[in-house]
């Protein structure tokens, strides 16, 4: 780090994404409370460890190659683009950028700001199948979602020398598409294959609602959801660079925080829109829901979801609007697939998630249509069908289809679905009866030591 | 054609200042953004009232009871 300035932006973005590292921890415990709190008591422990186990499973999956695909997989293998392995094999687990190097203070933090949103990815997915499907099934759709598909996606539509954004001038400055449409779409095609939980639907189709066993840690976790939802939005930008160090078209010595592209916004700016899009969310999801608490919680989820493809540039009142009207078409399509297609999402991730991101990005074509895509020259301006093209990728080729596909391939080994039997008596039977052993044996015991003292 | 008034980043920073889309409409923006929150409470107040007139005819005596008691 030669020279003050540099040393001082070194550390200071070092410690910067290591912050957002930590808010984002946050986010994963709100998704297990609020599947804990989902769930009925019978299936507490196996719902909690499904999601628990995603972190290190995402985590050295990450490490050994989800890292590399991001740096590798930009223009792989599009448009006769092949495998970029100069800047991979800097980020390949042997290499010596991967760990304590005093000449690199930035991939260790950079590396775990990417792989809480995987944990995040994988974790949206574990919601929607609660009680239900097998942990095993669910922690290889978790590496999958988490290490491979969503980071395919981040390359070509998350990185400044994306093809997507080279070519169809994609914009997803917070995720949107990139996070949300894709595990939303991954975990819809988990769930066509896995079907409903027993009672959710009535012999002549009608919908039964499985109320949450414990609103109040419901509502804890989507709070948590939110607070960390914070430490995503930071994470998703660069703090400080300047024109010279982004090397594109811009021109003069003025610093700025930059999105993921490398295109100038403002921390300010996306704290704006942050708060808008929720309020909108909000407030929308109450009047759509008529006041049911929770659609108006995850509602204020889906209208940030909505807005943040680009809430970098949007103006706090338009992230709002777009937030509401993104909740609006949310909800009503949630019922609809619900009705139509039978289908069981436990938590309506692939509602609050994968329609809020599809729509997101829809809307964000028009509103922001002509707007440079990336600092970089010859690159494809932000337009309604680039945006379109890049929503159908994220949901459905790199969400719905991997997802369906191997879920397929479990159901026919016989590994995706709990047994019946086992779904009735709960998943925590045995463990509940091993408690209920060593209660009654210790109790014993205790009595037992009692009236040899007396 | 741009939203944001910029068609390409090929600019000087110090020399830019809003970057939002549809800039020059703040004032019908913010008209726009009124009219929701006072939307919406309106809608609020109105299906308030309905509920509350609904809920009040819903009670039984000896569930009510038993609710006081359960405190």
């Amino acid at each position: 780090m030669d020279g003050n300035l540099n040393a001082l932006t070194t550390v200071f973005t070092e410690f910067y994404y290591w912050v957002t590292v930590v808010f984002m921890f946050l986010i994963h415990v709100g998704f297990c409370m609020y599947e804990v709190g989902a769930s009925r008591a019978r299936n507490h422990m196996h719902t909690l460890m499904k999601n628990i186990m995603i972190i290190p499973l995402v985590t050295v999956t990450f490490f050994f190659f989800g890292w590399w695909i991001y740096w590798a997989f930009p223009n792989f293998w599009i448009f006769g683009g092949s495998l970029d392995l100069e800047s991979g094999a800097a980020n390949l687990p042997w290499s010596e950028n991967m760990g304590t190097n005093l000449g690199d203070r930035i991939t260790g933090v950079f590396w775990a700001a990417f792989l809480l949103f995987s944990w995040t990815a994988a974790s949206i997915v574990s919601g929607s199948v609660i009680e239900r499907i097998r942990s095993s099934a669910l922690w290889v759709h978790a590496v999958l979602i988490g290490s491979v598909f969503w980071i395919i996606d981040a390359a070509w539509g998350w990185h400044y020398a994306g093809w997507m954004v080279q070519k169809l001038g994609y914009h997803d400055a917070y995720a949107s598409g990139v996070i949300h449409a894709i595990a939303g779409g991954y975990a819809l095609g988990v769930l066509m294959v896995l079907g409903p939980r027993i009672g959710k639907f009535a012999k002549d189709g009608t919908p039964r609602d499985i109320p949450p066993h414990n609103p109040w840690l419901l509502t804890i976790g989507i709070f948590l959801i939110y607070t960390g939802f914070w430490g995503f939005y930071a994470a998703c930008n660069v703090p400080a660079i300047s024109p010279e160090a982004i090397g594109g078209q811009i021109t003069g010595t003025t610093w700025t925080a930059t999105n993921i592209y490398l295109a100038p916004t403002s921390l300010s700016a996306i704290t704006f829109n942050f708060l808008m899009s929720l309020s909108g969310g909000l407030m929308a999801a109450y009047v759509v829901s008529k006041g049911d608490a929770f659609w108006t919680f995850s509602g204020g989820l889906a209208g940030i979801i909505t807005a943040s493809a680009g809430n970098d540039l949007y103006h706090p009142i338009q992230a709002m609007i777009i937030g509401a009207v993104g909740v609006v078409i949310v909800y009503k399509l949630h019922y609809w697939v619900e009705r139509r297609f039978k289908l069981d999402d436990a938590v309506g991730a692939v509602a609050v998630h994968g329609y809020a991101g599809f729509v997101g990005l829809v809307i964000s074509g028009f509103v922001l249509w002509g707007v440079p895509s990336s600092p970089f020259e010859g690159y494809a301006t932000i337009n309604p069908l680039g945006q379109f093209l890049g929503a159908v990728i994220m949901f459905f080729v790199l969400g719905f289809l991997p997802g369906f596909v191997v879920s397929k391939l479990q159901a026919k080994a016989g590994v995706l679905r709990i047994p019946e039997e086992v779904e009735l008596q709960g998943l925590d039977y045995a463990e509940h009866h091993a408690y209920e052993d060593a209660k009654a044996q210790i109790i014993d015991a205790d009595r037992a030591a009692l009236a040899a003292k007396s | 054609m741009s939203t944001i008034g910029y068609e390409s980043w090929a600019v000087d920073l110090a020399d830019v200042g809003a970057v939002y889309p549809f800039q020059g409409w703040e004032v019908a923006m913010t008209i726009i953004g009124v009219a929701f929150w006072l939307g919406w409470h309106r809608i609020q107040f109105v299906r308030e009232g309905k509920h509350l007139e609904e809920a009040r005819q819903m009670g039984e005596r000896d569930k009510i009871e038993k609710m006081l008691e359960r405190y």
